[in-house]
């Protein structure tokens, strides 16, 4: 019995131990390949930074999709309301400071996933998806028709931040801008780890597994899920405020149902519960964007839809869950 | 007095439109309980050949509209044995991923066929000009949708209540896995709704043409509105499918005509609203 436990002891020790080796190790990859993309591409920063706005989307989305088991075809709408926030902030109150920005993007996801929770818990399954499509679209019509504070259909223009810190101007090619993305996408990261591996996080797991079980365990599956929305609208946010800054322009189409899509496409390509898998998804999609887009629109649409019957038939957990479940079987059979 | 004849002629034809288009889907969604985004895209293969058979063949309204049905039906087969077959029970998420796909596919192969341009469909001399009612006068094309949409729903009502397939399909919507255990082929009521559903779709893409125009990302911009009417409705449900389509088509035209600098904001709302209010559709039962 002591024997046991004290076994079990060890086993969730080292458990924990070789969690925390991969935490370090996930900080690691991610910087090394801002390193690698820094090198490799200096004059194609902006796609990079672009790329980091787009990963801290996905991450939000893997929170409420992989982790909650919420289907939405609106996340957008988390990420856009940051943008905005984040730009009127700095065109309408002069506020330009980037980190006051950051602040105000992610006030302006969290109220935004608080709305949004609210509004998709209200159903499961076909009618969550409609009312998350509806959604989306009631944000793109609202901003379309409030021109006066989002530009309307022209984009929200004119924003121009202060240096970073009051050290590091944003400079044309875009390095300042590309350094705060990093860091930024490396400390959410951390953070969201915490909260994935936190008892909060696991509630969430088991809300997704067997809600009627968390019920009857006491716990509010309703709260609980609205909680985990408005961290993950904190995510888009930031990421949405990162576009702002980089792009100094926000646009209708960072409120859009294609972009909503597309980030659920590529958390699905990368693999859904698994931070990693989202952030593989978005490194792997917009690259095979950017090179097959240019040569022609349409092949692309196809390529795209290729990809994802491929992926639904021959990989169903993902690039990185397949990767990693094969790499398991290997330690498996290697032991 | 003028402007609310024509709100509500327009509305009535979008909404027999709609309701040709989506009435297949409810009923396949309810029957295998597959989310299919990919709906709009047999109305558009279905409005893309007979476009090409009545403006580049040059062949009459009628023999295109048979063309268009009957072609996109065989397109579908080979689709639904290789692709929707694998995610029948699966869950949603994959259904919405496989079915964008299809989606992809299908618009990136019909534009690289058919060139990325608007495809209209030439309406016969009896289906141009208008027939005067004496105070006001009605496009006869809005006429003619308004009357498919009902000859459908008429020929739906019979089909389902009243043959021995439709007690087939009834007794399969409620329980697949007793009706099998009964001696009913599910898999072949599978196959013929599946093949009813994309015929109409085809159908409804080419009466509706002047409508909802095929154009190169049809299948993406009215994918929504198709999935709307139907959650709207309740899976599965012919009058719940009639009253949604008539309901939203109703909105929409009327916010289009009195508001049209909001677009489709009224539209949504109302959604929104009535998903709430009724999460499993106008006419869903509790399960």
């Amino acid at each position: 019995m002591t024997m046991a436990t004290m076994n079990d002891a060890l086993a969730a020790a080292r458990g924990n131990r070789r969690k925390l080796g991969r935490d370090l190790a996930g900080l690691f990859v991610i910087l090394a390949l801002a390193v690698v993309g820094y090198l490799l591409f200096p004059n194609n920063l902006a796609l990079l930074t672009r790329m980091t706005a787009i990963a801290l989307l996905v991450l939000s989305l893997d929170l409420v999709t992989g982790y909650c088991g919420v289907a939405t075809l609106g996340h957008a709408a988390l990420f856009g309301t940051g943008a905005y926030t984040a730009g009127i902030a700095a065109v309408h109150f002069g506020i330009t400071d980037p980190l006051l920005m950051l602040a105000c993007g992610i006030l302006g996801g969290v109220v935004a996933g608080l709305l949004c929770g609210a509004v998709i818990l209200r159903a499961h399954g076909l009618p969550q998806l409609v009312l998350s499509i509806a959604l989306i679209h009631l944000f793109h019509e609202f901003a379309n028709k409030a021109s006066s504070w989002t530009g309307g259909s022209d984009g929200l223009a004119g924003i121009a931040p202060d240096p970073l810190l009051g050290l590091f101007a944003f400079d044309l090619w875009g390095r300042t801008a590309y350094v705060f993305g990093i860091v930024l996408l490396a400390v959410v990261f951390a953070l969201l780890r915490l909260v994935v591996r936190s008892p909060f996080g696991m509630l969430c797991r088991g809300i997704k597994e067997d809600p009627i079980r968390i019920r009857a365990m006491g716990a509010s599956p309703k709260v609980t899920l609205i909680k985990m929305y408005m961290i993950s609208g904190a995510v888009a946010g930031a990421g949405g405020a990162l576009n702002a800054i980089s792009t100094q322009v926000v646009g209708l189409d960072s409120l859009s149902f294609t972009l909503s899509a597309e980030s659920l496409v590529m958390l699905v390509l990368g693999g859904t519960g698994s931070l990693f898998g989202a952030l593989t998804g978005t490194i792997v999609f917009m690259f095979f964007e950017d090179i097959v887009s240019a040569a022609n629109p349409f092949h692309w649409l196809t390529m795209v839809g290729a990809l994802l019957i491929a992926v639904v038939l021959f990989a169903p957990k993902g690039l990185y869950g397949t990767i990693a479940a094969v790499a398991a079987r290997w330690q498996e059979a290697r032991r | 007095m003028q402007t609310v004849f024509s709100i509500a002629v327009d509305a009535l034809a979008y909404g027999m439109v709609l309701f040709v288009i989506s009435i297949g889907l409810s009923v396949t969604m309810g029957l295998m309980r597959v989310v299919n985004l990919a709906h709009g895209a047999f109305a558009m293969i279905g409005g893309y050949i007979a476009s090409y058979a009545a403006r580049d063949m040059g062949l009459g309204y009628g023999i295109a509209l048979m063309i268009a049905v009957f072609g996109t039906i065989l397109v579908a087969i080979p689709i639904e044995r290789l692709l929707y077959r694998r995610i029948y029970g699966a869950p949603e998420l994959t259904q919405v991923l496989m079915t964008i796909g299809i989606t992809f596919c299908i618009i990136g192969i019909a534009n690289y066929a058919f060139g990325p341009t608007l495809k209209t469909i030439p309406l016969p001399t009896g289906l141009q000009g208008s027939v005067d009612l004496g105070f006001r006068s009605i496009a006869t094309h809005r006429i003619f949708a308004i009357l498919c949409g009902l000859a459908v729903a008429t020929a739906l009502w019979y089909l389902i209540e009243k043959t021995a397939f439709g007690v087939k399909l009834r007794a399969a919507v409620d329980d697949a896995a007793m009706a099998a255990a009964l001696g009913v082929r599910t898999e072949i009521v599978y196959a013929v709704s599946f093949a009813v559903a994309v015929g109409l779709a085809a159908l409804g893409g080419v009466v509706g043409a002047e409508l909802l125009p095929v154009e190169p990302y049809y299948a993406l911009r009215y994918m929504v509105t198709f999935l709307v009417v139907v959650s709207v409705g309740g899976a599965g449900s012919i009058p719940g499918a009639l009253v949604a389509c008539l309901l939203l088509g109703g909105i929409d035209t009327a916010g289009r005509y009195l508001v049209p600098e909001f677009g489709e904001f009224f539209f949504y709302l109302a959604v929104i609203a009535i998903v709430c209010v009724f999460p499993r559709g106008l006419a869903g039962r509790t399960r």
